[in-house]
C-alpha cells in the first residue's frame, strides 16, 4: 500500500514534467526543436517580465514564440533570431543580457556586494577580542583550594 | 553616534527611495514597464497589411515616403486608445497624415469603432497576427511612431496620444 501511493505520487510528478515540454509546433528535426526550446527559455516576455515566454500565456509571448518557430523553421540560427529579437525588443528581451559597459554594474554588481560582505566580516572577526584565559588571584585561588579540600575530606 | 540608530537610518533612507519611485510612477515619469526604445533612427520596417476598411487593398509602409506620417497602432481592446481617439480625430482635421494599424482585434469590432468614433486615419492595416507589430517592436497598445520623409523612425510613444506628448515629442517634425 505504502509503496503503490508513493509510486503514484512520484508518476504524479513525473507525467507533469514530461508534458510541460511539449511544445505545439513540429519541427522537422531535433536539432530545431532544441534551439526553440533554448530561445524561448532564455527570451523574456516583455509584458510579463520575469517570465520568460516559453513560462509565459500573454499573447505577447504567444506571438514571440510562434515569431520564434517561424524563423526556426527558415533555418536561422540561434544567434540570429535572437539578434532578431534585441533588434525589436532591446536588450532587455534577453534574460542573458550581453556584457557592454551598460551593463557592466549589472554583471559585476554581485561581486560587489559579496566583496563589501567579506570586507566587512573580516573587519568584524579581526576587532572580536580575544577571551583571555581566566587568571586567579592568590586569595581566589586559596578559597577555591579550600573548597576542593572540604569535598575531599 | 549611536549604533542603535543605523538600522532605523538605513530604513528611512529605503522608505525615502520608494516613495521618490512612488511619486514618479504616479506623475508618469518613471514606468516600470519602459523598455528603452529601439528602432530609433532606422528605417521602418516594412509592412503589408490587409485594409482594415477593404480587404481587396493592402497597406504598405513604402507608400508614404517622401512626407512626415504618424504610425498609430490600436486594437478595440485597448481603452486607452479609445482615450486618445478624439484626439487622433483632431490631429487628422490638422492634416497630419496618421496610418493606423489595428492590432490582434476582430475585424467587425474594429470597424464599428472607426464608424461610431470617427476615422483618423489615412488607411488602417489590419494585423490580426501581430506580423507588423512584431516588425516595430511594438509590445503594448496604444503606441504611436513618427516616420520622417526618409522613411526614418524618428519618435516612439509608448501610452496614449495628447495635446502634451504631441507638443513634446511630436509636433517639432511638423
Amino acid at each position: 500500500m505504502m509503496m503503490r501511493s508513493l509510486l503514484i505520487v512520484i508518476l504524479l510528478f513525473t507525467s507533469a514534467q514530461a508534458s510541460a515540454r511539449i511544445s505545439a509546433y513540429e519541427f522537422d528535426n531535433a536539432e530545431q526543436e532544441s534551439i526553440y526550446n533554448e530561445l524561448v527559455d532564455e527570451l523574456r516576455c516583455l509584458v510579463c517580465q520575469n517570465q520568460t515566454i516559453a513560462d509565459s500565456n500573454a499573447e505577447l509571448a504567444q506571438d514571440m514564440k510562434r515569431k520564434t518557430h517561424e524563423l526556426v523553421m527558415q533555418g536561422k540560427t540561434k544567434k540570429e533570431i535572437s539578434d532578431f529579437m534585441v533588434q525589436r525588443y532591446g536588450n532587455f528581451v534577453q534574460y542573458k543580457p550581453p556584457v557592454e559597459p551598460t551593463t557592466y554594474l549589472l554583471w559585476a554588481g554581485p561581486f560587489i556586494i559579496l566583496f563589501i560582505g567579506l570586507f566587512f566580516l573580516i573587519k568584524i572577526i579581526r576587532n572580536r577580542k580575544i577571551e583571555k584565559p581566566a587568571t586567579l588571584s592568590d586569595v581566589d585561588r586559596s578559597r577555591a583550594e579550600d573548597l576542593l579540600n572540604i569535598k575531599d575530606e | 553616534m549611536n549604533k542603535a540608530a543605523i538600522p532605523l537610518i538605513i530604513f528611512l533612507l529605503m522608505a525615502g527611495l520608494f516613495l521618490f519611485v512612488l511619486q514618479k510612477i504616479n506623475t508618469g515619469e518613471y514606468d516600470p514597464r519602459d523598455v528603452p526604445s529601439e528602432l530609433i533612427d532606422q528605417k521602418v520596417p516594412e509592412f503589408n497589411l490587409v485594409n482594415l476598411l477593404d480587404t481587396n487593398d493592402t497597406v504598405k509602409s513604402a507608400d508614404y515616403l517622401g512626407k512626415p506620417w504618424l504610425l498609430n497602432v490600436w486594437g478595440t481592446w485597448c481603452a486607452q486608445c479609445w482615450k486618445e481617439h478624439p484626439y487622433l480625430m483632431f490631429l487628422s482635421r490638422q492634416g497630419i497624415p496618421i496610418v493606423g494599424i489595428n492590432w490582434r482585434d476582430d475585424m467587425v469590432d474594429a470597424r464599428a469603432m472607426l464608424n461610431s468614433e470617427g476615422n483618423p486615419f489615412v488607411e488602417t492595416g489590419f494585423d490580426p497576427q501581430s506580423d507588423a507589430v512584431m516588425e516595430l517592436g511594438v509590445y503594448g497598445a496604444p503606441e504611436t511612431f513618427l516616420i520622417d520623409a526618409q522613411g526614418m523612425i524618428k519618435v516612439k510613444h509608448k501610452g496614449e496620444m495628447n495635446p502634451r506628448v504631441w507638443e513634446e515629442k511630436f509636433k517639432p517634425f511638423f
